[in-house]
């Protein structure tokens, strides 16, 4: 059976006043994780920003699946200096599945978001991500400023992700790709 | 101090036209401080300002021109597509520039310029009540629609086009609230005390509160406690409210430093 594709980026040249990656090629079907990997400043980001419509193409495709829903965490989400925001009211807005939320980060739910550490932080943003209704989640460095026991629950999280959604993962660090992802798209100048 | 004054059917239109902006301009300032653009009040008070005194020359009518001028200035805002109160600054110095040359050239304008910087509720009349009651209505109704929208794009900025959907209409939903309530406020308020209930509240509320709910309660809560103790005072004491309601709605602001306690 042929797997159904989320998204398919073909020969994309992206940018902003000018170009800056590409151009490159990659599938993402439903159901798996697709790491983008490549040295600092290659344009792993900007090809994510490509995707949500932020970053110009100057030149390919991208081929959404039709009523595809996207969710993105941006690298370095700036935790804001005063705002009272829980985290569980912004998962009420995004339609986030609470079912889902492990138990570490449901003690932290209750708290105003300008409260947490910037591990927490950022790994709020990831799971509000993962736990919402997007098909294709687009996750941004999803393993900066989280201890180890953060990234082991990244990585439980993104491996109960189910059949029909996907994950598009951009980090520097090649073991943390390795162990979550099943493909692998390097980038290169 | 005549408190019985304030009571007196006389005032009573005032009173409720005050209490409507009282309620209204502290919650969407708390939505205008989500997205960190707070000072869209004083910029849009001081245009909306510009443009009343500009009517005198136009011969339009006062609270026409206004809304014009301050939704030329919305629009303007909108195509800069520049988050933040940059924009805003701008509009503040633009529109206190205009109102001073031009209340500094005409009999007219100097008289419509002080009402506007003191306000003037105490001769408001129904028909102005009536016609914030229906922007409050409609502001209302629309809130659950906004909500969703703008706490998504505060935290998730990419969202919106990510999924191939326009952020313009919620942004512009808000900033015409803002414009509107913000020029009828300022005709009855008075800039600065449209401004005050505008900053102060909400951001003494982010300071307290734990949760966005409660943040956008005691915001509305604290502006409505503000302006009925102006309101008496000023009617007791015989002054102008404007100025009356600035200052108690500043007293608030040492509530700040209690931290989160709510």
């Amino acid at each position: 059976m042929q797997q159904q594709s989320l998204i398919t980026v073909e020969n994309l040249v992206a940018g902003y006043t000018g170009p800056v990656v590409g151009p490159v090629s990659f599938v993402i079907h439903a159901g798996e994780v697709v790491g983008l990997n490549g040295a600092n400043g290659i344009g792993k980001s900007t090809i994510l920003a490509a995707i949500t419509g932020t970053a110009k193409c100057f030149g390919g495709t991208i081929t959404r699946a039709p009523g595809l829903r996207i969710a993105h965490h941006r690298q370095l989400a700036i935790r804001p200096d005063e705002l009272p925001v829980q985290g569980a009211e912004l998962a009420e807005v995004v339609g986030a599945d609470m079912g889902a939320c492990p138990e570490w980060l449901q003690a932290q739910l209750e708290r105003p978001v300008d409260e947490l550490s910037g591990g927490q932080y950022q790994f709020l943003q990831t799971w509000l991500c993962l736990a919402g209704p997007a098909d294709l989640i687009l996750l941004d460095e999803p393993s900066n400023n989280l201890d180890h026991q953060g990234i082991e629950l990244l990585t439980g999280l993104l491996h109960n992700l189910g059949p029909e959604r996907s994950v598009v993962l951009v980090s520097h660090e090649t073991d943390f790709l390795a162990a979550n992802c099943a493909r692998i798209v390097e980038v290169e100048q | 101090m005549n408190l019985a004054l304030a009571f007196d059917p006389m005032f009573r239109v005032p009173m409720m036209l005050g209490l409507v902006f009282a309620v209204l301009l502290p919650l969407f300032g708390a939505w205008l401080r989500l997205r960190n653009e707070w000072l869209a009040a004083l910029g849009y008070t001081h245009i909306a300002a510009a443009g009343a005194l500009a009517s005198g020359f136009l011969h339009w009518p006062v609270l026409l021109t206004a809304l014009v001028a301050a939704g030329i200035a919305a629009v303007i805002k909108g195509l800069s597509r520049r988050p933040g109160n940059d924009m805003y600054a701008a509009m503040t110095v633009a529109g206190w520039a205009f109102a001073m040359l031009i209340a500094a050239n005409s009999h007219h304008g100097e008289v419509l310029g002080q009402t506007l910087l003191r306000g003037q509720l105490y001769f408001a009349e129904a028909s102005q009540l009536w016609l914030a009651l229906g922007v409050g209505v409609g502001a209302l109704a629309l809130l659950p629609w906004l909500k969703r929208r703008l706490l998504v794009q505060r935290f998730f900025p990419d969202q919106q086009s990510a999924n191939q959907k326009p952020s313009w209409t919620h942004e512009t939903a808000l900033g015409l609230i803002a414009v509107v309530l913000l020029v009828l406020a300022t005709t009855a308020l008075g800039a600065m005390a449209a401004f005050a209930l505008v900053f102060v509240p909400p951001w003494v509320a982010f300071r307290l509160c734990s949760s966005w709910r409660r943040a956008v309660g005691f915001a509305t809560i604290a502006g409505v406690i503000a302006y009925v103790v102006a309101f008496l005072l000023a009617i007791g004491l015989d002054q102008p409210l404007g100025p009356m309601l600035a200052a108690i709605v500043l007293l608030l602001a040492p509530l700040r430093l209690l931290g989160r306690v709510l």
